[in-house]
């Protein structure tokens, strides 16, 4: 026993300084986010990426070019497959690295030419200290579990910033929900909701919770929590990484910006 | 420990894999028994049965058969027709899961079975035509009410007390119901009732192109993204008669591995949680973490998704330069950290002994992966039926016999031994050459894909319509096997061993659910 005393001591400190200003390991190097919209290279006739698109995230717009440019991309839909970057023949969706997609308002993963300007905080009065956190799975396919999970390793060490999941929805600020709501686990969500406290607060984890993603609909599941609970934060990804999900609470919590606008990262600097 | 080890052979560097051939023969409904009886006899194994619509109205069970003599998977066709088809459940139990998996989805009810209630539809689910019936509808099946099936549990009914558990459990963990049937600590009965997350993956496939269908294999459960993507692939390369080629298939067993690594490194981090060794905890997430972040510098993916496709890969990865020297660095930590859990008396004290699973009941109810392998039963894809580049490259099988939860620790800490052999090798002769080749299956055409995951067997069927679009897919994954066979370790038991026995069987629930 003494012997993992030692081990842990000698390994010294583990835990990221991200995300304090200034530091900027989040431990994400290389990882692939939703790709970027860019309209003006979008060639005319060519809907190679809606297409290939298996969510119908990239959709073709009837009138054309015109503002918006050709294409409709709604972020929340969008399952980091990566497939419409190869089929595109100008690079107009593009790879990127921009995974911190967690917003208050659901229209801001929809692209916009002109986007509103960033949601002001929203003031949660009797509500300023740690956050606990009661997790769902609604029918994912683990994935999100396992970022979730990793959010307790040495690494990210989600408990330094006064964040932590409770066993009980009684104890619980905020309901995390994962997966496009199966049918069988549609009414065990909703009592988990129930018997939350108010306040209370709703966050959706990855584009099946968010929209149904590649398994909602069909005879077993729905399309996510529209219209199943209302949802404070909206946050797609597939799944969203450690540090995706760690941007979206502390956005929550008032401590970090939204950063996506009109589909765009960082669209108002 | 035993297994074979494949002598090192030379690299035929132009060389290219190309699918195997499944057998298929027909076998009437009267004789079905009895082959499946002499089957069990020569220690082959029934691996899953499936259906589907051969024409409309026209009904097509498939079992899929592993040979021991001669050596090969084997598909037996039956018709039903009018015929009734007898149960295999009393020979082959987790047959019994399938073929009420095909009676949930399809309608169709097998003779004489001795569990004959729902399996993945829910008690309260208010079905007016199977989902896969051609009447049926692309509507959501409503589920109200009674979600479960409650064993009758025989003896003095007044001291037995029911304790069920979830389907929303504690911690973050995927949603499941656990009923226990105990008195005190000591746990008389105990039923899984999963299901809760059942997506009708497999319906999700229909009329897809088939190039688009590994998006959605690798979405059935996300911890086995590659496992599923390659089953997925080769099922569809072996539809088409392709052969991928050679760096290609050499990438694919390196990112296999990885995701075993990673899938191994967190399940012995969740084995230290639950002995409440927090620095060990600890420890293991660590690394499991630094595995996921050489998966996103490798592949853009934290699991491994969006490289493979039917014939091939999507784009060109470049390790050689920098990965073996990560890698090492990984092993040598790990080596240490699972011979420290090794020597900490407080977690033997916990594994051995604990949910002791035995050779014949893991034989008999289908055990697999490093479960199978805890308990003498010395199976393993890779080398029995070796797909990708495995052929090629060093391959140990670490083996256990005594089946308890500390047996399933030491062959998953010696298949990651293996798992950094096999990736160095790979990394070290790993051929130049291209990743891809056009690789279009016929309409109506049809092929067989497997893998080893880290947690198993497991295997993809998939059939191609007239059209060039897929028309079934049917996944059996390892969980639902493992699933199955757990609560053999768990009835007569205690309460306080439970959670330790649950993480040495390292389930997933998106696997078996689907």
């Amino acid at each position: 026993m003494a012997l993992w005393t030692l081990f842990g001591l000698k390994r010294g400190k583990a835990t990221t300084r991200w995300p304090t200003p200034g530091q900027t390991d989040d431990g994400q190097d290389g990882v692939l986010g939703m790709p970027r919209y860019h309209p003006e290279l979008c060639v005319e006739g060519c809907q190679a990426c809606a297409e290939v698109c298996p969510t119908g995230a990239i959709t073709i717009r009837e009138n054309g070019r015109d503002g918006d440019g050709m294409l409709a991309v709604d972020y929340g839909r969008c399952v980091v497959c990566q497939l419409c970057t190869e089929v595109c023949p100008s690079g107009a969706m593009a790879p990127s690295g921009d995974w911190a997609f967690g917003v208050s308002r659901r229209e801001d993963l929809v692209w916009a030419q002109r986007a509103d300007a960033l949601p002001a905080a929203i003031e949660r009065p009797g509500f300023t200290r740690s956050l606990h956190i009661r997790h769902v799975d609604a029918g994912s396919c683990n994935g999100c579990e396992s970022e979730l999970q990793a959010l307790n390793n040495p690494f990210y060490n989600l408990h330094r910033l006064g964040i932590f999941f409770t066993p009980s929805p009684r104890f619980a600020d905020l309901l995390l929900v994962t997966g496009p709501v199966t049918n069988a686990m549609l009414e065990p969500l909703k009592a988990t909701y129930d018997a939350m406290p108010e306040p209370r607060w709703v966050m959706a984890v990855g584009t099946c919770a968010v929209s149904g993603g590649v398994s909602g609909g069909g005879y077993a599941s729905g399309h996510g929590l529209e219209g199943v609970l209302p949802v404070d934060v909206w946050l797609p990804g597939c799944p969203p990484n450690p540090a995706a999900i760690i941007e979206a609470l502390l956005m929550f919590l008032n401590r970090k910006p939204q950063r996506v606008v009109g589909g765009r990262v960082d669209h108002g600097e | 420990m035993s297994g074979e080890t494949s002598v090192d052979r030379i690299v035929p560097v132009n060389a290219a894999t190309l699918p195997q051939a499944v057998a298929e023969t027909t076998v009437g409904p009267d004789e079905l028994p009895a082959k499946a009886r002499q089957l069990w006899d020569e220690g082959g194994r029934m691996q899953t049965v499936y259906a589907r619509w051969k024409e409309p109205r026209r009904l097509e069970l498939r079992y899929l058969v592993s040979r021991p003599k001669p050596k090969g998977f084997e598909t037996w066709i039956v018709e039903p027709g009018r015929k009734r088809v007898p149960s295999l459940a009393d020979i082959w139990p987790l047959i019994g899961w399938s073929e009420r998996e095909v009676t949930d989805l399809f309608g169709f009810a097998f003779a004489e079975h001795p569990e004959p209630f729902r399996l993945v539809l829910h008690k309260g689910a208010r079905v007016e035509h199977p989902p896969f019936d051609p009447r049926a509808s692309d509507m959501p099946i409503p589920v109200s009410g009674e979600r479960r099936t409650v064993p009758a549990v025989a003896g003095d009914k007044e001291d037995v007390q029911l304790l069920p558990y979830g389907p929303v459990r504690a911690d973050v963990v995927e949603s499941g119901e656990f009923l226990f049937f105990y008195l005190g600590e000591h746990i008389l009965h105990y039923h899984p009732q999963l299901f809760f997350k059942h997506r009708g993956m497999e319906k999700r496939f229909e009329g897809l192109e088939p190039q688009a269908g590994t998006v959605l294999a690798e979405r059935v459960s996300g911890v086995g993204s590659v496992a599923h993507a390659l089953a997925y692939c080769q099922a569809v390369e072996a539809a088409a008669g392709c052969a991928v080629p050679k760096r290609a298939a050499w990438l694919r067993v390196l990112l296999a591995e990885m995701e075993r690594l990673y899938n191994h490194l967190h399940y012995l981090g969740h084995l230290a949680d639950t002995t409440t060794l927090k620095v060990g905890q600890a420890e293991g997430r660590l690394l499991e973490e630094r595995a996921k972040q050489l998966n996103a510098r490798l592949t853009g993916s934290r699991f491994l998704r969006s490289v493979l496709k039917p014939g091939g890969l999507r784009r060109e990865l470049l390790p050689k330069d920098w990965l073996p020297d990560e890698l090492e660095a990984i092993r040598r930590e790990a080596a240490r950290y699972a011979q420290l859990l090794s020597d900490t008396d407080s977690f033997l004290d916990r594994l051995i002994t604990t949910g002791p699973l035995s050779r014949k009941v893991a034989f008999d109810q289908g055990a697999t992966g490093p479960v199978e392998r805890a308990s003498g039963v010395d199976r393993d894809l890779r080398r029995d039926y070796p797909y990708a580049a495995y052929a090629d490259l060093p391959l140990t099988v670490p083996v256990e016999t005594a089946g308890d939860a500390y047996a399933r620790f030491k062959v998953r800490a010696a298949e990651i031994d293996a798992s950094f052999v096999l990736m160095q090798r790979a990394l070290l002769l790993l051929p130049d050459g291209p990743i891809d080749v056009p690789c279009r299956a016929h309409g109506g055409s049809h092929g067989l894909g497997w893998a080893e995951s880290s947690r198993g067997t497991l295997f993809y069927a998939v059939h191609l319509g007239k059209d060039g679009r897929l028309d079934r897919v049917k996944i059996k994954s390892p969980s639902f096997s493992n699933w199955r066979v757990f609560p053999f370790t768990v009835h007569d038991s205690n309460m306080m061993d439970y959670a330790i026995n649950e993480a040495s069987f390292g389930l997933t629930i998106a696997g078996c659910d689907r």
